[in-house]
């Protein structure tokens, strides 16, 4: 099958894409991991928008996943990219046979950052994101004793949601460090961006009465088999479910496996493929939008997959430049509004030192390989430079997660040890099937 | 441990975690199966043998890799629940031949 247009992730980006280029009367394909059309932001909405402990935002996500139904773009969902030759635009997708498709549009979305601590292996420790697809996909809450331990616009979220779920946690251990807030006002973007944080605050009022310990260091986990204690610098407390989260950073699995150019993102501290206005990567056929080409919230990914769906149509022919231009402004305008609260909210929740690169050596770094922040450190210091090179010394980034656990921890680890920036140490090049395939699979192409 | 919340999403999908029935709801994956039957583990670990459960939920970790239907190495967290599913623990690394291997 031939499309103008392949889309690859159906969240916010993907979905607003595939309208827009759909209206322009674009041949549209989606291939899509998830089961239904949302994203992370708006996962199962069709099935859960009537559950109320999950917000009114959430429940509006059901507009746009119903005119993506009703696009006519072809949607295959449950189904994973593992290849795709960008110079032919050949997509290998499974399960299923391949695709061919002139254009490309990445909107893979956002990942958690790792929390890499003492203990974060242990059965019960799991990403704020994980318990809030819980209560997305199942309608489930932890029960017991629940720890929100971390910082950023999620943590806030997900305890009022839990809280409004009837399960609020017991307690939340915020690691933002003081004089934060005085930095983040420096930073800018508060009033452009206040319609935003007010919907913050209004999240912080909510969790209203849930003991939160503020500016918290040194935060581990401990227990036989799984989590029972966390502990921090001047306390500790049982635990039942420790949820974890230092905000989210962009899927660059596939955009390094292709070999896109990358820049380091030093507000986000972390890479993001280099995109032009549109989501233009560095190839000439592919485009990346949303979360997955830097973190921007869903709002502005809606805004970056219309764009890219446009600039799609004037490189296929269907769009006139001034047509182009035209149609680009007020989606430009609208990412822009959505995105002027990023300054501010990236010099409040900028994650510490520790998490990027934990500082006892015990600490397991790649969960898969069980390789340790010591044992990277070691292989630093005998002449590994950085992930690549990590890998032949250790194994770590080669289990089954391909590194996307790891990569950015062993990357830090490494430059620390080397005394270099970060941004001077490669990150890990994945490489084709982007997922783990069985030979069965293999054996039937 | 994880409790659903009949009033929001009922649980009316029977699947079994380690031989153990549990019910829930249409639409959660196999890993949300194995967290709501209060299991132990999802799988142990094929370097040291130490036990996980999921950790992000959404396809990125692996540390959901679980015996599905008798398949093993399945992302537990990416695949949905159907009725009579048979979801079992996977403990430590595979055996490359297993089953139909050549002799």
């Amino acid at each position: 099958m031939s499309f103008d247009l392949a889309v690859i992730g159906a969240g916010p980006a993907g979905m607003a894409a595939a309208v827009e280029a759909r209206g322009l009367g674009l041949s549209v394909l989606v291939v899509d991991e998830q089961a239904a059309p949302g994203g992370q932001v708006f996962r199962a909405v069709e099935a859960a928008h009537g559950d109320t402990a999950l917000g009114a935002e959430y429940s509006a996500g059901l507009g746009l996943v119903e005119s993506f139904r009703r696009c006519g773009a072809t949607y295959r969902p449950g189904t994973t990219l593992w290849h795709l030759d960008p110079d032919s635009g050949e997509l290998s997708l499974t399960p299923g046979g391949p695709a061919q498709a002139r254009r490309v549009l990445l909107a893979t979305g956002a990942q958690e950052r790792p929390v890499p601590i003492p203990g974060w292996t242990l059965p019960g420790a799991m990403g704020m994101g994980a318990a809030q697809i819980m209560l997305k996909t199942a309608g489930a809450v932890p029960s017991g004793r629940v720890v929100l331990a971390g910082q950023g616009p999620l943590l806030w979220l997900l305890a009022a949601q839990l809280k409004r779920a009837g399960a609020p946690p017991a307690l939340i251990l915020e690691t933002t460090p003081k004089g934060r807030l005085g930095a983040a006002f420096r930073a800018g973007g508060w009033f452009s961006g206040r319609r935003l944080l007010l919907k913050g605050l209004g999240l912080l009022r909510e969790a209203w009465g849930i003991p939160v310990v503020r500016a918290v260091t040194g935060l581990r986990a401990e227990g036989e088999g799984r989590v029972q204690r966390v502990l921090w610098d001047g306390g500790s407390a049982d635990c039942d479910t420790l949820l974890l989260h230092e905000g989210v950073v962009p899927a660059t699995h596939v955009p390094l496996a292709l070999g896109l150019q990358h820049a380091w993102d030093q507000a986000q501290q972390c890479w993001r493929p280099v995109v032009d206005e549109y989501g233009a990567s560095s190839h000439d056929r592919v485009a990346v939008a949303g979360d997955g080409a830097g973190i921007g919230g869903w709002q502005a990914a809606l805004a970056m997959g219309q764009l890219a769906a446009l600039d799609a149509a004037h490189r296929l022919g269907r769009l006139t430049l001034d047509g182009l231009a035209q149609r680009a402004a007020p989606v430009r305008r609208m990412r822009d509004g959505a995105l002027a609260a990023r300054p501010f909210l990236d010099a409040l929740y900028a994650p510490s030192a520790a998490v990027l690169a934990p500082v006892a050596d015990e600490v397991v770094v790649c969960r898969c390989e069980e390789v340790t922040a010591g044992q990277v450190r070691a292989a630093a210091r005998l002449g590994a430079q950085g992930p690549n090179q990590a890998k032949a010394f250790l194994r770590s980034g080669m289990g089954a997660c391909q590194g996307r656990m790891c990569g950015a921890t062993v990357a830090r680890l490494i430059a620390e040890t080397r005394g270099v920036a970060p941004e001077t140490v490669s990150p890990l090049r994945p490489r084709a099937p982007y997922k783990p395939l069985t030979l069965g699979q293999l054996a039937g192409l | 441990m994880y409790a659903t919340r009949p009033e929001a999403r009922p649980a009316t999908v029977e699947v079994s975690v380690d031989g153990v029935a549990v019910m829930v709801p249409v639409g959660a994956s196999a890993a949300a199966a194995v967290l709501l039957a209060g299991a132990a583990a999802i799988r142990e670990t094929a370097v040291s043998g130490a036990p996980r459960l999921p950790y992000c939920m959404m396809g990125v970790c692996f540390d959901c890799l679980a015996e599905v239907d008798g398949a093993p190495n399945v992302q537990a967290c990416m695949v949905t629940v159907a009725a009579g599913m048979r979801i079992a623990r996977q403990a430590g690394a595979r055996d490359a031949l297993l089953g139909e291997a050549p002799r």
